[in-house]
């Protein structure tokens, strides 16, 4: 049963859901990462308090991360079409998966700042140094050991959310799963996959705890 | 220097203002090591973060060096932040920069040349101490060789002033001695004044030159290091420097004499030959000399013996020795 053809299948599927992962968390952390450092900033206690922009942005976020993943996908699916031209395959994934991650990220990235002792901050700006000195020379890499634990949560997420999207031809692992272990009933395919997806995570996991231990000069 | 006029600070909060800082008038000179102290609640670390406007105040004047800080642009003020340093209880260095980057710091802030910065942070590391430590992370040194790189940061851009906020209360007396030693000899050396803010006595003792005392948000006393000592007027310096403890409440006579030295005889053997002179014995209660700006002083409390004429004896004595000495009761 796991001919050629199969075994075929399978490597293309982990192939897109690696490409669908990695270019949606790439692409989740172009918009994230500046919400996440805004929100941090604009907060009351944050280094240029703006109420009004944080709890807008703050509703928005949260407003984006309580709708479910699948429904999201189904609802954004004109805006998808407008910017992939298709609804099907793995590029036209990347869309829903950077919608519903990038405030996922912003609120990583959000609260890996917070962490940043207060008294770090001070200093800075006792030195003179400006908001924006103080988010890409104090508040990032102070952070840095955090934000990459982050994103490696980040990635495992969207990665699940990737084999999700598998119920709508989003292609990968997950819609192998759903092909063969739902459709056809061929629970060995289905676990399978779902092996493969459990690797796949693990590895991400343990890479990502790897390079924030050692980019980590806390503890030595 | 600095002066502070009409300074007042209040923070609004759920239960309403606090009044943190009121009428705070204050003038540090140039080249002085100008101590403020205070117990904790008492305003010190809002007082020191008005002055580089950490905290904005709510009225009063700011003027350093010329300078109304209140006047300055926001873009002006970062760079007259970068002439005064700032250090902290809790050192506050960059936990992912080694020493050298750490001291770097402030110099990518005030864009000077990567050379010459990296230069000038070997240079004040060594200054401090440090030489061999310019690649440790914070995390591998003790806390009195952080407060070293923390001082050496806050040097590197040449501060015509040093904020200190409690920079010793975290470090045991050793340490603190040498870090003390440390900013007197940067303060000999370099010229740089220093506002040290602080609630242990003994920080003002070693290196201050003047100080003042602040309680409630109030300025209660301020005058020359060596006065102050000796004459506290305010409750609170009374408070901080004259330990009236637990000590002298379980001893038994009447009358007890608190006797102040002023540097020149302190080391004379007042006492002894007291006793001897006058044939009377006295009780030492309480005794505790200081070195001051290198000179020594010293209080003690006696209990008088119950006979008058032993006493006026006594009194004469210490009257013709010309030794400063007042009657006090016995109520603590």
């Amino acid at each position: 049963m796991f001919d050629r053809g199969m075994l075929e299948l399978l490597g293309k599927g982990i192939f897109e859901t690696l490409y669908m992962t990695i270019a949606s968390t790439a692409l989740a952390y172009v918009f994230g990462l500046p919400l996440g450092v805004l929100l941090c900033v604009t907060d009351n206690n944050g280094v240029y308090p703006i109420p009004a922009v944080n709890k807008l942005l703050g509703f928005i976020i949260n407003f984006l991360r309580s709708v479910p993943f699948l429904i999201l996908l189904v609802f954004i699916l004109p805006l998808t079409r407008a910017i992939v031209g298709t609804t099907i395959g793995s590029t036209a994934t990347i869309v829903p998966l950077v919608v519903a991650a990038s405030p996922f990220v912003a609120r990583m990235v959000e609260s890996s700042l917070k962490e940043v002792d207060s008294g770090v901050i001070e200093a800075a700006q006792s030195m003179g140094s400006s908001t924006f000195q103080i988010i890409y020379k104090v508040l990032i890499p102070e952070a840095k050991p955090s934000l990459i634990i982050g994103a490696a949560i980040a990635i495992t997420t969207i990665l699940g959310h990737s084999a999700m999207a598998g119920f709508v031809g989003g292609g990968g692992l997950g819609t192998i799963a759903v092909n063969y272990g739902y459709y056809r009933y061929q629970r060995d395919v289905m676990a399978v996959t779902v092996i493969l997806l459990v690797i796949i995570v693990q590895i991400f996991q343990e890479i990502g705890m790897r390079i924030a231990r050692h980019s980590d000069k806390r503890i030595r | 220097m600095i002066s502070l006029r009409d300074l007042s600070k209040t923070f609004e909060t759920g239960e309403g203002t606090l009044e943190v800082l009121k009428d705070i008038n204050l003038d540090i000179r140039k080249g002085e090591i100008f101590g403020i102290i205070g117990l904790s609640g008492a305003g010190k670390s809002t007082l020191v973060r008005c002055i580089n406007f950490l905290e904005k105040p709510t009225s009063g004047e700011v003027i350093f060096d010329g300078m109304y800080m209140s006047e300055l642009s926001s873009r002006e003020l970062l760079k007259v932040r970068q002439s005064m340093g700032m250090v902290f209880q809790s050192f506050n260095l960059l936990q992912q920069r080694t020493a050298l980057k750490n001291v770097c710091y402030p110099m990518e802030i005030a864009s000077v040349p990567k050379e010459e910065a990296r230069k000038r942070a070997v240079e004040l590391l060594e200054l401090v101490g440090l030489g061999d430590k310019l690649n440790a992370y914070p995390s591998q040194l003790s806390g009195g060789q952080k407060q070293r790189v923390a001082i050496a940061r806050a040097l590197a851009t040449k501060p015509k002033v040093l904020l200190c906020d409690e920079i010793t209360s975290a470090l045991d007396p050793n340490t603190t001695r040498s870090i003390l030693e440390l900013l007197q000899s940067i303060n000999r050396t370099l010229g740089v004044t220093i506002l040290i803010i602080t609630h242990e006595m003994e920080v003002i003792e070693q290196i201050c030159h003047r100080v003042a005392v602040i309680n409630g948000g109030r300025i209660v006393e301020t005058g020359e290091v060596r006065e102050v000592f000796l004459r506290p007027r305010s409750e609170t310096a009374k408070q901080l420097i004259l330990p009236k403890g637990h000590e002298i409440n379980h001893m038994t006579g009447k009358r007890c004499l608190r006797i102040i030295f002023d540097g020149n005889s302190a080391f004379e053997p007042i006492i002894s030959n007291m006793t001897l002179e006058c044939r009377a014995v006295v009780n030492i209660l309480y005794a505790n000399t200081k070195s001051i700006e290198g000179k020594a002083y010293g209080e003690m409390l006696l209990q008088l013996p119950e006979d008058e004429i032993s006493v006026n004896r006594i009194l004469a004595y210490l009257d013709d020795k010309g030794i400063y000495y007042k009657e006090e009761e016995r109520n603590v």
